[in-house]
């Protein structure tokens, strides 16, 4: 899993060049919706009817697909928010349910598979180590003694490095700060994997198989929609959800609780509470990705 | 704590960082008319010292081997206040591992109205706010639960919400958080992505 920077570079060519073929197997199918898909513009740019008609064609093409009434949402950022998402060392403890539910609300490829979080195991001891942590451990029960778990997904950054070296502008900030991929306009370079230090950013090497019956129909087009084969895919604190007013899905399923999220500009939020009252910390502060995911010790 | 002492320095700057950002957030704030509605017809609603109690979720059924009211034992067993291994509430005695050394039954159920709770005031105290109980020892964590930082809420972000009781997660006898099975780990083949 330690993989150095010139071995992931590497490794990023060799994906490159795969991520090409994929765009050329896509312009020789002219006519059909996908070729529009090719075409269209960055979703950010594109008018109200514009989204309109593409989201009219996405939901007739997933409700077929899947034999299902399929929504898919472009709900954009309610105003006045600024989500951010506290999760407490000291609660967690390691079960893995958040990784599942994630799993099902958004849409991940069973197989391969994908998994937006990750759950870190590391020792008490050592404290907060990359190196020394365990994302294999199976235990017949969690906690295990001596240890604690320090679940990763997107840290939605202020100062995203993945949005910046992206070539084709496929992923960007949303004003309430969600981090997200248009994966109309993704080309596949995996630029932005390589620049992600959260490792949070997961690449659909062939196309995503999730069973029918499995699959969400409820979706945003920045969120948990249908992956094609050869885009990169990432958390989006459940889009779909959160602006509806929902919690994430990880926050719902969290047994321990230690899963907190909402809006930082509200000030009676339990988020801004526990800004202002608890010691908070961010993972690799010294990169100044300034993640809008915060790690506290509700102790 | 124990991990604290290593974070000492990167817990600062991120307190400081903090400060930052939340400066912005007020100077945001200004002609917030969301949530300025949010504030006037508080949706989330707190708990007493605060307005409108909102708690959606209800208790937690009882065993179906104590059948409630307790009372219809109870009412008519002579009182014994003496701490004893009970000949009853077998799973209970057997697990009861809560400062035990130190406390007994009685000191939470009230030995004359067995449907109820008991304070230390000697005020009874509905099941249903259990959580009263528990903050007179966990002042701490009743604290931090009312703010919904200890414990867990559910529903709306920004709208309704429910919230776990105290004895949804821990059993008042024995009230160490039950360890469970993980869910798989994920396949070998992911360590690309994983975290550097
Ligand atoms: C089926 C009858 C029955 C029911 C129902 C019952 N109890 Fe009891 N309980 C007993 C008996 C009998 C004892 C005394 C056992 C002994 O002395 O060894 C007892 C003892 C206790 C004691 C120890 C203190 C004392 O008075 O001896 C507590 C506390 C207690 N019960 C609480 C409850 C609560 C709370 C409920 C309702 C949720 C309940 N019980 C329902 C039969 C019952
Ligand atoms: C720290 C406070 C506390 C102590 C000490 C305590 N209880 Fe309880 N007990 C509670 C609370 C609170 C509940 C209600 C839990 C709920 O709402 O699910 C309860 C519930 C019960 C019930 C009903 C449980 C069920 O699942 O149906 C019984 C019976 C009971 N207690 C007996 C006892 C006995 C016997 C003892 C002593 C060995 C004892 N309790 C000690 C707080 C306490
Ligand atoms: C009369 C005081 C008192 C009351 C009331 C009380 N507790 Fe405790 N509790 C203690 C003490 C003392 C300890 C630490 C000793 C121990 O762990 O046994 C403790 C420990 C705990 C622990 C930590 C256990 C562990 O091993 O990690 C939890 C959780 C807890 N209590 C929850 C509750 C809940 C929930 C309630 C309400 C149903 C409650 N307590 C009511 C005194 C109390
Ligand atoms: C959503 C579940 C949940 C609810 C609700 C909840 N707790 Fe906890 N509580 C936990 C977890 C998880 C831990 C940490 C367990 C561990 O360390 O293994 C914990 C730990 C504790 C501890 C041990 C001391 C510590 O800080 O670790 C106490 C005491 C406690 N809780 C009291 C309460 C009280 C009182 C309430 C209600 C006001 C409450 N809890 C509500 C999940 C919950």
């Amino acid at each position: 899993m330690q993989k150095g920077k010139n071995n992931s570079r590497r490794d990023f060519l060799k994906k490159l060049s795969l991520g090409i073929g994929g765009s050329a197997v896509a312009l020789s199918a002219c006519n059909s919706p996908d070729f529009d898909d090719f075409l269209q513009k960055n979703f950010k740019t594109l008018s109200k009817e514009d989204i309109d008609e593409i989201i009219l064609n996405l939901e007739k093409k997933y409700s077929e697909k899947y034999g299902k009434k399929f929504s898919v949402s472009a709900e954009p950022a309610i105003d006045n928010t600024l989500f951010g998402y506290a999760l407490d060392l000291s609660r967690c403890i390691g079960c893995r349910r958040c990784v599942y539910a994630c799993v099902d609300e958004n849409n991940q490829s069973r197989d391969p598979q994908i998994h937006w979080i990750t759950v870190l195991q590391m020792d008490k001891e050592k404290g907060i180590d990359y190196m020394h942590s365990d994302i294999h451990y199976n235990p017949e029960l969690v906690p295990e003694e001596g240890h604690f778990y320090v679940p990763v997904a997107c840290q939605q950054c202020a100062n995203p490095p993945c949005v910046k070296v992206c070539p084709a502008t496929a992923t960007w900030q949303e004003p309430d700060g969600i981090v997200v991929v248009d994966y109309n306009w993704c080309i596949g370079c995996r630029y932005c994997m390589a620049a992600c230090p959260y490792g949070a950013r997961h690449f659909n090497w062939s196309e995503p198989i999730v069973p029918d019956e499995e699959m969400n129909p409820i979706s945003h087009y920045l969120g948990n929609r249908p992956r094609p084969k050869g885009v990169v895919e990432k958390c989006t604190f459940c889009i779909q959800r959160v602006r509806e007013g929902k919690y994430p899905s990880c926050v719902e399923i969290c047994p321990t609780g230690s899963r907190k999220f909402g809006n930082m500009l509200d000030p009676e939020s339990e988020i801004r509470y526990i800004l202002e009252n608890k010691r908070v910390l961010v993972l690799k502060a010294e990169l100044n990705t300034q993640p809008n995911f915060y790690y506290f010790f509700g102790v | 704590m124990f991990i604290m002492k290593d974070f000492n320095s990167t817990a600062q700057k991120i307190i400081f960082f903090n400060c930052l950002i939340i400066l912005n957030l007020f100077i945001g704030c200004n002609n917030n008319t969301s949530i300025e509605n949010d504030l006037q017809n508080p949706v989330i609603s707190h708990l007493e010292d605060k307005q409108n109690v909102e708690i959606a979720v209800s208790r937690p059924p009882f065993s179906d081997e104590y059948i409630f009211p307790c009372s219809e034992c109870h009412a008519d067993m002579e009182v014994n206040i003496e701490p004893r291994i009970l000949e009853m509430h077998e799973e209970i005695v057997e697990s009861y591992n809560h400062d035990s050394e130190n406390r007994w039954c009685l000191a939470c159920h009230d030995a004359n109205t067995r449907d109820s709770l008991r304070l230390a005031s000697g005020k009874l105290l509905d099941f249903k706010k259990s959580y009263k109980l528990c903050g007179q020892c966990h002042g701490d964590k009743l604290r931090d639960w009312k703010v919904g930082v200890h414990g867990k809420r559910s529903g709306d972000w920004n709208g309704k919400k429910q919230y776990l009781l105290c004895v949804h997660c821990h059993d008042p006898h024995s009230p160490h958080f039950k360890k469970l099975k993980p869910d798989p780990p994920p396949v070998k083949e992911e360590d690309i992505d994983s975290i550097e």
